[in-house]
């Protein structure tokens, strides 16, 4: 038995039972990333001595009969833009590879409080900008299922892992898609929870209303373990939902029958790849079989998602990433003390090209003049989207659609149009415009054996009910 | 032809909050550089703000007591601009809806002559909140670098935008006095300009008498003391007018108040003035005040300056010029109050508070808290010489005495044998050796030059160290000089 196959809630009754260690487990994890982490690039920092007195620790505790978390030996990989102290955080970008914060984020510190055992820190497209993770300053990550081929971005690293078995589970970010699209192309469960559910503090911010830390898991049993412990109010992050915590791995057998889900025809039109379409309708019609009832629902702003999207991220990137200027952390040039030749030439080495490109656009939109034909014009939209999804689950409960157009596309395919590679983005920023929370689930493979993805999306803080759903999904396609 | 000044003025006030307004760093003044600091308010990777409620609470404090109306939404807003003491690369404010708007302060244009009562009303336009930057410091030397300190960094301050109804830097200069009153009332602010806890940035321009269209403004910074606001605005006005005078036209700039040389210099014009790029702060949440609030807020507010003023009038029966005098400060005006617990004639407290005491305050250029005499002092000493113990000359002495040792005046007057010689007999006999040793003069003054009159009293004065009550010594001496 290769432990780093295993779930989460499988790991978790074999250490419980003592059966196997959280050192083995860890070991074994370890293992598969020193035959093929290399190949797979899904790492930028291996915290391997860390994560061995962890485990260590949590074994330690287990035979003194001390309580342990829920995550009590359990591997977990980080997304490198997600702040664990003391060790690197350097977002995928140059300018940050020398940064490590003195602070964890309030996921990880809850990750820690359960005895979680962190792994490493996932490489991704740099500051979560771009979705085939060739942003990245650390070089892209390959898809485990045909190396040629990208694992989807931005939290590419953390997909990848799981889908190599480099980890048991993984955190990533998700601003327009970066959970949900690298799990679809790695056949991975992603979930990107209602916008406030998680807290922000310690993620690094790409723009900050659209931002939220997400699990991605080999199966949605596993998601609800990692949500459980991650999720909850933090005072730390003012946009935190006050809400008591919840464990989401309760129960799974409650009757779904009156669940209504809607099927968003303007999410099935051109655009689509034929397979990925047919195995998402015959993923719905499963569904069906079980006794949910479908109904085809109208969603006419769906066009507009990425406009909307892309104007406000960038505004909003432009501002967030105005503090890397090399004055006090991070990368700096030593060409120059002049202020502004120092600020133009740390920021113009520094930031990768997608980066840039954003920063500029997003500049622009902000600027005097520009203002309200672009940025505001883009959150009255972001409204009227909100409107759409507020009409559409007035009907239903849940929304089903492809997670991605397409399944994963090869290395370099779309590197050089950045407006076809948006288009990946195409299904899953509404949910980040809306704030809902929506998962990924495998949904069946292509011809050439490459995962597709389906997306069911929520209404807000329906995330209990929607890992059912999504669970009786997941039961259904395996039989 | 006759211009008229037109001016504005940015007030910015820090706010003497024990922690900053998004972390919990202090707001301590004078730490060593970078003590107080942590990631937020150092604006690391990941770090997220998080609104100091005690801001809120006193800025309402500030509204509320010039009346002005508080949104009940309102939003953070980011301003964009690049340079190293300011972490993040942008600072929270407040832009598009802010805190509160309207509201106003009066200002006593009277100069102290109580007869030509003439107040006018200075508009406020708005009130918001914002977090302070940090400090660069410039060394200059052959390898000059600029070092910063961030413990200034995320201090809140409070914005106050008066409407341009100011018409001279003298009503500027009683307006930021007017400011600095309430402020210091309301306990919510250090007020100290040369340590720059207030700040004040002017926007001014000039037309003709009777012309309604506004002059082109320019906007003057850097002014550190209130003196200096009124100097430069002098400055900028006179400049102005001398443009327009030679038939030339007033550019739209930003312009430095230099202190040391008086004058202003260019610094940017507003074509080439950064864009800041303003948007909602999506890192913070609408900042929601409700009523109820308000007026919790409202009951712990302390009586207000004209308030105040208007009671001492009624209760003290003061002359106004001394209730506005005594009300100037709050520190001033308890030291009256209190003060009149122990000594109950009003208008001589006030006269010695007016006199002795505002002066120790300007000579040494303290706050009557540094002052060692205590209210109940100053009262025991005016007591003595209702009693007739000692003479007010000698109060005086007494007086400087006390504030420099911290001493009663009991205790001073004893040691020092300063009591009042009250004996008629005592009294006579030394006039009587006084008018025997200057006999001419004697019957210089009995041939009408009574003007000697005052030499005597000085010689009895004189002999007796000061000593002789002085009612009698007159009496004495009339009645001695009859003959």
């Amino acid at each position: 038995m290769e432990l780093n196959h295993l779930r989460a809630w499988e790991l978790k009754k074999l250490l419980e039972s003592r059966e196997v260690s959280s050192r083995e487990v860890l070991e074994s994890v370890l293992d598969r990333i020193k035959s093929d982490g290399k190949s797979i690039n899904s790492f930028i920092t291996l915290m391997e001595d860390g994560a061995q007195k962890a485990a260590l620790k949590v074994d330690k505790k287990r035979s003194s009969g001390k309580k342990l978390g829920a995550l009590a030996g359990i591997p977990v990989v980080v997304k490198d833009n997600i702040c664990v102290k003391d060790n690197l955080c350097t977002c995928g970008s140059g300018i940050l590879k020398n940064f490590i914060p003195p602070y964890d984020a309030t996921a990880v510190e809850l990750l820690k409080g359960e005895d979680a055992v962190i792994v490493g820190k996932t490489n991704m497209d740099e500051f979560g900008m771009g979705s085939s993770n060739e942003n990245s300053y650390f070089g892209p990550v390959k898809n485990p299922y045909d190396l040629k081929r990208t694992p989807g971005g931005s939290s590419g690293g953390s997909a990848a892992s799981l889908a190599s078995d480099m980890s048991i589970l993984a955190l990533g970010s998700d601003t327009g898609g970066s959970v949900r699209l690298p799990a679809s192309f790695c056949g991975v469960v992603g979930l990107k929870p209602t916008y406030g559910l998680v807290s922000r503090y310690g993620l690094v911010a790409f723009a900050s209303s659209l931002d939220q830390v997400g699990c991605l898991t080999k199966d949605v049993k596993d998601c609800a373990m990692l949500l459980s412990a991650v999720a909850g109010y933090d005072q730390r992050d003012s946009t935190s939902i006050n809400i008591v915590r919840k464990d989401y791995t309760k129960s799974w057998e409650d009757d779904l029958k009156d669940i209504k889900i809607g099927v968003p025809k303007e999410y099935f039109g051109g655009g689509l790849n034929k397979e990925v379409k047919e195995n998402v309708l015959k993923g719905i019609e499963a569904l069906e079989r079980e006794g949910f009832k479908t109904l085809e629902v109208s969603m006419p702003g769906t066009d507009r998602s990425i406009a909307v999207y892309y104007v406000l991220c960038m505004a909003e990137a432009s501002s967030n990433l105005a503090r890397y200027d090399g004055a006090r952390y991070g990368f700096r040039t030593k060409e120059t003390f002049d202020l502004d030749l120092m600020y133009k030439k740390t920021r113009t080495k520094g930031f990768g090209d997608e980066v840039k490109r954003r920063i500029i656009l997003g500049t622009y939109v902000l600027s005097k003049g520009y203002f309200k034909a672009y940025y505001q014009k883009a959150q009255k939209v972001r409204t009227i989207i909100k409107k759409d999804f507020d009409r559409a689950f007035e009907k239903v409960d849940f929304l089903i659609t492809p997670t991605s157009p397409t399944t994963a596309f090869k290395l370099g395919e779309k590197i050089e149009d950045p407006l076809t590679m948006y288009l990946s983005d195409v299904y899953t920023t509404s949910a980040n415009l809306t704030g809902i929370p929506a998962i990924s689930l495998p949904c069946g493979k292509d011809s050439f054996g490459l995962p597709i993805g389906l997306q069911i999306m929520g209404k807000p803080l329906s995330e209990e009910l929607l890992l059912k759903v999504a669970y009786t999904f997941e039961q259904n396609l395996k039989r | 032809m006759i211009y008229e000044a037109i001016i504005g003025l940015e007030v910015h006030a820090q706010l003497l909050t024990d922690s900053k307004i998004f972390c919990g760093c202090s707001t301590k003044y004078g730490s060593p550089p970078n003590a107080q600091t942590c990631p937020v308010c150092l604006g690391m990777p990941g770090v997220l703000p998080v609104l100091n409620k005690k801001t809120v609470e006193y800025a309402v404090k500030m509204v509320l007591a010039v009346g002005g109306r508080i949104n009940e939404e309102s939003f953070f807003a980011r301003k964009n601009y690049f340079y190293p003491d300011l972490p993040k690369g942008y600072q929270i404010s407040q832009y598009e809806k802010p805190l509160a708007y309207g509201g106003f302060v009066e200002i006593d244009l009277s100069h102290g002559k109580p007869k030509v009562k003439r107040n006018k009303r200075i508009k406020i336009e708005r009130i918001h909140l914002e977090e302070d930057a940090g400090k660069s410091i410039h060394i200059e030397n052959k390898d000059s670098k600029t070092l910063v300190d961030m413990n200034r960094c995320g201090v809140p301050l409070m914005e106050i935008v008066s409407q341009p109804d100011l018409s001279s830097p003298e009503e500027a200069y009683l307006y930021l006095g007017k400011l600095k009153q309430l402020l210091e009332y309301l306990e919510i602010c250090g007020c100290n300009m040369e340590q720059g806890n207030l700040r004040c940035d002017a926007n001014v321009s000039v037309r003709p008498e009777g012309e309604k269209n506004l002059g082109i403004k320019t906007e003057v910074k850097n002014m550190n003391s209130f003196k200096g606001v009124e100097k430069a605005l002098n400055y900028e006005i006179e400049r102005q007018i001398d443009i327009l005078k030679s038939g030339g036209r007033i550019k739209h700039e930003t312009l430095l108040w230099d202190e040391e040389k008086e004058k202003v210099s260019f610094m940017r014009t507003k074509e080439v003035s950064p864009d800041y790029r303003y948007f909602p702060e999506p890192d913070l949440v609408k900042l929601v005040v409700k009523r109820d609030w308000i007026e919790k807020i409202k009951r712990t507010l302390p009586e207000l300056p004209d308030h105040k003023k208007e009671r001492f009038l009624k209760k003290y029966k003061i002359p106004e010029y001394d209730a506005s005098v005594l009300t100037s400060s709050k520190n001033l005006a308890d030291f009256y109050e209190e003060g009149l617990k122990f000594y109950s004639a009003p208008k001589i407290l006030s006269n010695w508070i007016m006199g002795e005491v505002l002066r120790e305050l300007r000579e040494k250029r303290c706050e009557i808290g540094d002052l060692r005499i205590k209210p109940e002092d100053l009262a025991g000493l005016l007591m003595l010489v209702d009693d007739g113990i000692i003479s007010g000359k000698i109060a005086k002495d007494v007086f400087k005495e006390m504030v420099d040792t911290g001493r009663k005046a009991k205790e001073i007057v004893k040691e020092k044998g300063l009591v009042q010689v009250t004996d008629k007999g005592q009294i006579e006999k030394v006039v009587e050796e006084v008018l025997k040793k200057n006999k001419e003069n004697v019957n210089e003054y009995l041939s009408g030059k009574e003007k000697l009159f005052g030499f005597f009293i000085g010689e009895v004065m004189k002999k007796t160290k000061g000593k002789a009550d002085p009612k009698l010594v007159n009496q004495i001496l009339k009645e001695k000089l009859k003959r």
